[in-house]
Parts: structure tokens; C-alpha cells; sequence
């Protein structure tokens, strides 16, 4: 993964965000129609339905270097394919307790619930994530 | 089917020290449906231990394989040429799984990376509950297709127990007591009188270790 922009003193971290295509990427697409700011940290990888999202994803992500990793999908009773975006929800808890078995601790990973009309939304999520994982620091397992 | 679960990734660790070069081999039938041991954990496992090396300085390598049957020579034939290459086989088959590849390779360590629980079936996403002992000797015709060996508590042949309270279990509430089931069942089926036939106590001494069948 080409990532990391570290130099001595400042770190901006590498997102990966996972995002359903009938919410949270038509969301982001949106943000972008309103010339919404919001970090350039984000790495949008757009899913058919949040509830595609497997731990297998999630791990890899951060295996290959990323910072932090989101998940993205329809708010609860809006998934276009019924219940993706709750399956997507126990696998994002899943991976949580894999990446605390490992010692990178779960506060990198985290899961979001938006609509599509929500691009406003997106950009707050956007930056409230990268701030967290600036201030969580580089991913240890990051270049190794 | 069998149902095993994985090992925490702590103990599996623990069990990896000393060695360098690791196949983590799953196995594509009983473990794969219970998703204990198929080929998504076997990649799940083996990111999982690169990152927890990572995390704590070393470089181990994890190969990953997944094998259709573990308890079958046939298919571990495939392997044979892999297993050369490594220290240790972390196997994500079942007890017999581990026990095959032990003697098919005598000379590589082989290594239990789940444990065995028992032979049980899905009843809804995620939840896999014991349906049969395997006593070798069955008695579901006279108890309408539901075990009491395996599904009460006490392992009784005549039931139910005094203990039950509204349908469960004095031993485990949440668990249905299984002579209430029979019990339901046979109601169902017309055939209430075969309660009234007293089964013989049931002599598991005719049971030795290990068992074998030859056809």
C-alpha cells in the first residue's frame, strides 16, 4: 500500500474506508458535489452493500500498512439488501476483538451508519477519524 | 457434522514458539461449514499471527493451505511437498484431522489449532448444538428421533427427571429439557404409548476405545 506522508514531526495517517455504494459512497460522492472539505487522509474502496465487508478485508487493510480502517453502510432498516449493514456491524466486531488479541487495539477500526443524503455527514465522519488516528500515532505494524 | 472451535490466539502462539516456518492447513468440510478450520480462517489465522509477529518483533513465515478432508490420505497427498518445506503444521482440521497428518508425516510436528467439541448441526446462523454422542447404540426410534443421551443432562433412558420446570432443564434453564420434547413429539406422531415401555439401562461398558468397524 503507498502510503504515509511522515515526516519528523508530523504524521498523517492512512485511511481505508469501506463504503457501501447505496449510502456512505454516494455520500461521499455527494461531499464532493458540495465542495465539501474534508482530509485527503481518506482511501474510499466502494463495496456493492456494506454487508459484502468480510474480517478477512479489515485485517488485510491493516496488515498493509494502514493507519485506520472504516466501515461505512445504510442506517439501520435503510440496507438496500435488508440486513448487509448489521452483518457488516458483527464483523466489524469481530475484526475489533482479532485486533485486540493482536495488541494493535480496536480503536482503529470503526464502524458508521449514513444515508446517502448525509455528505456533510460523511465529511464530519471523515475528519473525526482521521484526527482520531493522528492522535493514536502511525500503525506499529506500518513498514515492518 | 463436527464442530470445534479456534484455539485464542494466545495459546496458538504459545504452541508456535521455536518454530519459524509454519503451514497453517485447513480443512474444507466439517470445520469449514461451522467456520472453525476452512480456507477464509486458515487466511484470517495466518494475518492474524503476521500481525501479532509484527507487533512483537519477529518474522516468522505462515504458509496457508487448505486441504478438501484432513482425515483422508488421499487428500493430504497434495500437501506432502509443502510439508517438507516447514518446521510445524498448524491444522485447523478437527482431532482427527491433526491425528492423520501426524502419521502421514511422522516427521514434522503437527499442531491443534481448534478444539474438538462434538457432533451437532446449525439451527440458526452462528449457533451449532450437540445432537448425537456417538454411544453405538441408537435408541431414536423408540424416543421419537430426539436423543436423550446427548440433549438431557442426565443422559437418561426414561424421563423425564422431577427437575424440569416449564419445559427446561433443572440442570441448565435455557437448555429444553429433551423428555419434554420426546414427550411433545410423540404426542404428535400418535404414539404416546411407547412411553410406557421401560428402556433397559443402557450399558455403555459394551462401548471400548478406540473403536473401529470393518465392512
Amino acid at each position: 500500500m503507498k502510503h504515509e506522508m511522515i515526516s519528523e514531526n508530523h504524521f498523517e495517517p492512512v485511511i481505508v474506508a469501506f463504503c457501501c455504494h447505496y449510502c456512505a459512497y454516494a455520500a461521499a460522492d455527494l461531499a464532493g458535489i458540495m465542495r465539501l472539505q474534508y482530509p485527503p487522509n481518506i482511501r474510499v474502496i466502494k463495496l456493492p452493500c456494506s454487508g459484502t465487508i468480510d474480517v478477512l478485508h479489515i485485517l488485510k487493510a491493516f496488515e498493509l500498512g494502514a493507519d485506520g480502517v472504516f466501515v461505512a453502510g445504510c442506517l439501520e432498516g435503510g440496507c438496500h439488501f435488508v440486513e448487509g449493514n448489521i452483518r457488516a456491524k458483527r464483523r466489524v466486531d469481530r475484526a475489533k476483538a482479532i485486533l485486540d488479541e493482536i495488541g494493535l487495539g480496536n480503536e482503529r477500526l470503526e464502524m458508521f451508519f449514513m444515508s446517502s443524503s448525509e455528505g456533510i455527514r460523511f465529511a464530519e465522519v471523515a475528519g473525526e477519524m482521521t484526527e482520531k488516528v493522528r492522535k493514536l500515532g502511525p500503525s506499529p505494524l506500518k513498514g515492518v | 457434522m463436527i464442530i470445534a472451535k479456534q484455539k485464542p490466539l494466545g495459546e496458538i502462539r504459545e504452541m508456535l514458539e521455536g518454530y519459524e516456518d509454519i503451514l497453517v492447513l485447513g480443512c474444507g468440510t466439517c470445520v469449514a461449514i461451522c467456520m472453525a478450520g476452512g480456507d477464509k480462517e486458515v487466511e484470517v489465522l495466518a494475518a492474524s499471527l503476521r500481525m501479532a509477529d509484527k507487533m512483537s518483533g519477529k518474522n516468522r513465515v505462515f504458509k496457508e493451505h487448505t486441504v478438501e478432508r484432513q482425515c483422508e490420505w488421499e487428500f493430504l497427498d497434495e500437501i506432502a511437498a509443502n510439508v517438507k518445506q516447514v518446521d510445524a503444521v498448524l491444522s485447523l482440521g478437527c482431532g482427527i484431522g491433526v491425528q492423520a497428518i501426524a502419521e502421514r508425516f511422522p516427521e514434522i510436528p503437527v499442531l491443534p489449532g481448534l478444539d474438538t467439541l462434538f457432533m451437532g448441526m446449525p439451527v440458526e446462523e452462528g449457533i451449532w448444538v450437540e445432537r448425537c454422542s456417538g454411544c453405538g447404540n441408537c435408541i431414536l426410534d423408540q424416543t421419537g428421533g430426539i436423543c436423550p443421551i446427548t440433549r438431557c443432562s442426565k443422559g437418561l433412558v426414561n424421563g423425564p427427571c422431577g427437575g424440569y420446570r416449564d419445559g427446561k432443564c433443572e440442570v441448565d434453564p435455557t437448555r429444553d429439557c429433551a423428555w419434554i420434547q420426546i414427550y411433545e413429539r410423540l404426542k404428535k406422531m400418535g404414539r404416546l404409548d411407547m412411553l410406557y415401555i421401560p428402556q433397559p439401562l443402557k450399558d455403555h461398558s459394551k462401548v471400548g476405545h478406540p473403536r473401529s468397524i470393518t465392512l
